[in-house]
């Protein structure tokens, strides 16, 4: 008889298909943990329940152990990602440059909050620690390109480009 | 091993290699202040509060995590260090919310004792407070995360201890908490509910469900008749609560007490710790003459039974039927009990009070109705009975010895020894040797499966079955690794598993031992616990269970015979698989 549970799609069954040829390819490692979270989240594109206790499950630790690295590191999120992820900085150099009037125009502009994805699904908006760029500060990335020296009104550009996919 | 020589605070001393420097200084006289430490369980350096200075090394060391070495000079009282540990617990300070006046925890806690003995006496530092949602959801443990202090000793005894790691360090920064993944209610997880989190909490972080006010209530009421239950292990620990020493027995203070709080009767679960021992030796002795399903396993502990069900369904087979002594006399309270009083069961409350709060769960299970009312009404922990004794103003010390009453107050040292690790197994042997074999046994003292070792096996030839293969584990890490063993193809006959580490004598619902009481104590405050009752056991006129005269008279006029129809009814249930992670509930569906 084939299976008549909910919840669980065929799309659904190849999502765990795909963890465990994740998980295959690092049995026996140590720390294998946040290897296997970055490469399921880079297919899924987000790092739900189900998927961090199957995780769990898989890897023989505790659900709590892999929801307590997930929560910890701003690079996993427990939520679908928008088509373009927009990462400002708010590290030191950047925040004294005026990062946060930055993310603060990027908030108005997207009716989003930090963390939050538009209606649209086009866009996520995160904070994120140093990245490093500080002479380029204030600087954000958006799906890693970085952009630096920033105004608030290179915002709305930003969008647009974005947007147009120009 | 080598022996290494070091220096604190001038004073010269000597101690084996590995050890660390808060360890040296103990054996100095010299209590360095702790707050994340606890001993064989959390050793991370976290707090920062064990801070001292140590020569030739960059700033301030913690002494809980550095290890000794050859010609070290160690300072643990200088300005310095004075300042730093201050600093440190005033921060802690900072972000805690100051109820200690109504807190369970009130001059029973590490924060408040620290702040005191480091001179703390006004807080320097304000800032915003981070605050938490409650979790009352479970029947037995709540979480209040805004007194949380972040030293993972729960963390450390749930993960390690326990192998389950339902408690787990959240978030970064100021969301940070000590919390189940997901920030799930404690009813929605796979939480067994032993309550071992409880006993290491520093603060009042963590807590059992309170049944106080309902006992109050049912003692103040007219209508009702209130009958209670004591179990083997809170006699030996409920004296720590006023002030005796560990390993105390206050078996007839306890009845004394008890009584004065307006208690109609005073029984003992001891009686159905016999009961459980005719029941389940039955069971075994059965299962292994007709083919049954091997090896049989204890269900007395409700937190191993809830670990079967959610973590080893595949051993729920192998779980005995026999219900756990505290329900077997709540179903026979309210039905031979209120028969013997000529009471109307509707009239009777029924208390227990243990040592565990997953009996607080056990107690409400939708199952455990059969007298035709719940069964037990009421779950008091030993630190509630404590609790209840205090606030009735009654002198502990200076009460009178009394009896339990009869007939569900007699027992037998076999009863007795069920609160600590093997017992259970050992009061099994002492009848099922001599139901077999029909030979009095004359050696009864099991030591075998005596002792805190994790995992105890042990061979006892009993003719004319043949030789029997027993195991007994503590702990549910140890109670894993035991079930994995049998998973592998060990042969068993009969298997004990007790959820505490220690069995009952260290159950949840027991007196805290706090962390520097654990640091000064020559010996395991578990092992002082199981002395006093061996002891009390060797000095027993009736040591097994099917010699209790209470014990023949209800089979002879209630019950009939172990495994009979009314036993089958009143003293015998099943139990379910449970699922481990919600969010997978339904992929284990499709499994099947």
């Amino acid at each position: 008889m084939s299976c008549q549970c909910h919840g669980s799609t065929g799309e659904e069954n190849e999502k765990f298909k795909v963890i465990d040829r994740i998980i295959e390819a690092h049995k026996g490692q140590e720390g294998a943990l946040i290897p296997v979270l970055h490469q399921a989240q880079e297919v899924i594109g987000y790092l739900p329940e189900d998927v961090q206790a199957y995780i769990a499950e898989k890897l023989g630790i505790p659900l709590s152990e892999v929801y307590g690295v997930v929560s910890f590191y701003t690079l996993f999120s427990t939520e679908p990602k928008g088509k373009h992820v927009i990462s400002v900085c708010l590290g030191t150099a950047c925040y004294v440059k005026g990062s946060g009037n930055i993310l603060a125009e990027f908030e108005k502009t997207l009716g989003v909050k930090v963390g939050g994805t538009t209606k649209d699904g086009m866009f996520t908006l995160e904070a994120c620690r140093c990245l490093g760029a500080c002479g380029l500060a204030p600087v954000l990335t958006v799906d890693g390109d970085v952009h630096g020296r920033l105004v608030t009104k290179d915002v709305a550009e930003i969008i647009n480009k974005y947007k147009t996919g120009n | 091993m080598e022996m290494i020589n070091l220096t604190i605070d001038g004073q010269k001393v000597q101690v084996p290699e590995g050890t660390t420097v808060l360890e040296a200084a103990r054996k100095a006289g010299i209590d360095i202040p702790t707050l994340c430490y606890l001993k064989d369980i959390n050793k991370i350096g976290a707090c920062r509060v064990c801070l001292v200075e140590i020569e030739k090394t960059r700033g301030l060391q913690p002494s809980c995590t550095y290890p000794v070495s050859e010609g070290m000079h160690v300072k643990t009282n200088t300005p310095l260090i004075r300042e730093a540990r201050k600093a440190v617990v005033e921060l802690i300070l900072s972000n805690h919310p100051m109820e200690c006046l109504t807190c369970n925890r009130n001059r029973n806690c590490e924060l408040q004792a620290l702040s005191k003995q480091l001179g703390i006496t006004d807080i320097r530092f304000q800032g915003e407070n981070t605050t938490f949602p409650m979790d009352f959801s479970s029947a037995a443990v709540e979480r209040i995360p805004d007194k949380c202090i972040l030293c993972r000793r729960c963390v450390a005894v749930c993960g390690k201890a326990q192998g389950i790691g339902i408690l787990g360090a959240t978030e970064r920064g100021f969301k940070s908490i000590v919390a189940p993944a997901f920030h799930r209610p404690l009813a929605e997880v796979n939480c067994v509910l032993c309550g071992q989190c409880i006993n290491v909490c520093p603060v009042g972080a963590l807590r059992e469900k309170s049944h106080v006010q309902k006992v109050w209530d049912a003692i103040a009421n007219p209508d009702k008749v209130v009958f209670v239950q004591t179990a083997p292990a809170v006699r030996a620990a409920l004296g720590e609560e006023f002030g005796l020493p560990i390993g105390t027995i206050v078996t007839k203070k306890m009845v004394a007490a008890i009584r004065r709080l307006g208690i109609d009767k005073v029984f003992d679960t001891d009686f159905t710790a016999d009961l459980t021992i005719m029941e389940e030796g039955s069971e075994l002795v059965q299962r292994i003459k007709n083919g049954g399903k091997l090896p049989l396993i204890t269900s007395c502990s409700p937190g191993w039974v809830k670990y079967c069900e959610h973590h080893a369904p595949e051993f729920l087979e192998n779980m005995s039927t026999a219900k756990s002594p505290q329900q077997m006399f709540g179903a026979l309270v309210k039905t031979y009990g209120a028969e013997k009083y000529g009471i109307d069961p509707a009239r009777i409350f029924s208390v227990s009070v243990m040592p565990c709060t997953a009996k607080k769960f056990e107690a409400e299970r939708p199952e455990m109705k059969a007298s035709g009312f719940t069964d037990v009404d009421a779950v008091l922990t030993t630190r509630e009975l404590a609790s209840m004794i205090k606030e009735a103003g009654i002198d502990f010390a200076a009460l009178p010895d009394e009896e339990y009453d009869d007939p569900m107050g007699m027992s037998t040292g076999a009863g007795l020894i069920f609160g600590v690790t093997g017992g259970v197994m050992e009061a099994a042997l002492r009848t099922v040797y001599e139901l077999v074999t029909g030979e009095h046994l004359e050696k009864i003292d099991f030591v075998a499966v005596r002792g805190l070792k994790g995992v105890k096996e042990a061979t006892i030839e009993l003719p004319p079955v043949g030789t029997v293969r027993v195991a007994v584990a503590h702990g549910l890490g140890n109670a894993k690794k035991l079930l994995d063993k049998v998973k592998a193809g060990e042969q068993y006959h009969f298997i004990e598993i007790m959820a505490c580490p220690g069995g009952c004598i260290n159950g949840g619902g027991q007196p805290i031992v706090s962390s520097a009481e654990r640091m000064r104590l020559q010996e395991d405050y578990r092992a002082m616990r199981a002395k006093a009752i061996y002891q009390e056991d060797k000095g027993m006129i009736m040591r097994k269970s099917h010699e209790n005269p209470a014990i023949i008279k209800i089979y002879e006029e209630f019950l009939l015979k172990p495994l009979g129809e009314k036993s089958h009814h009143l003293l015998h249930t099943h139990y379910q698989p449970r699922v481990k992670y919600r969010a997978l509930a339904n992929q284990e569906e499709c499994k099947e």
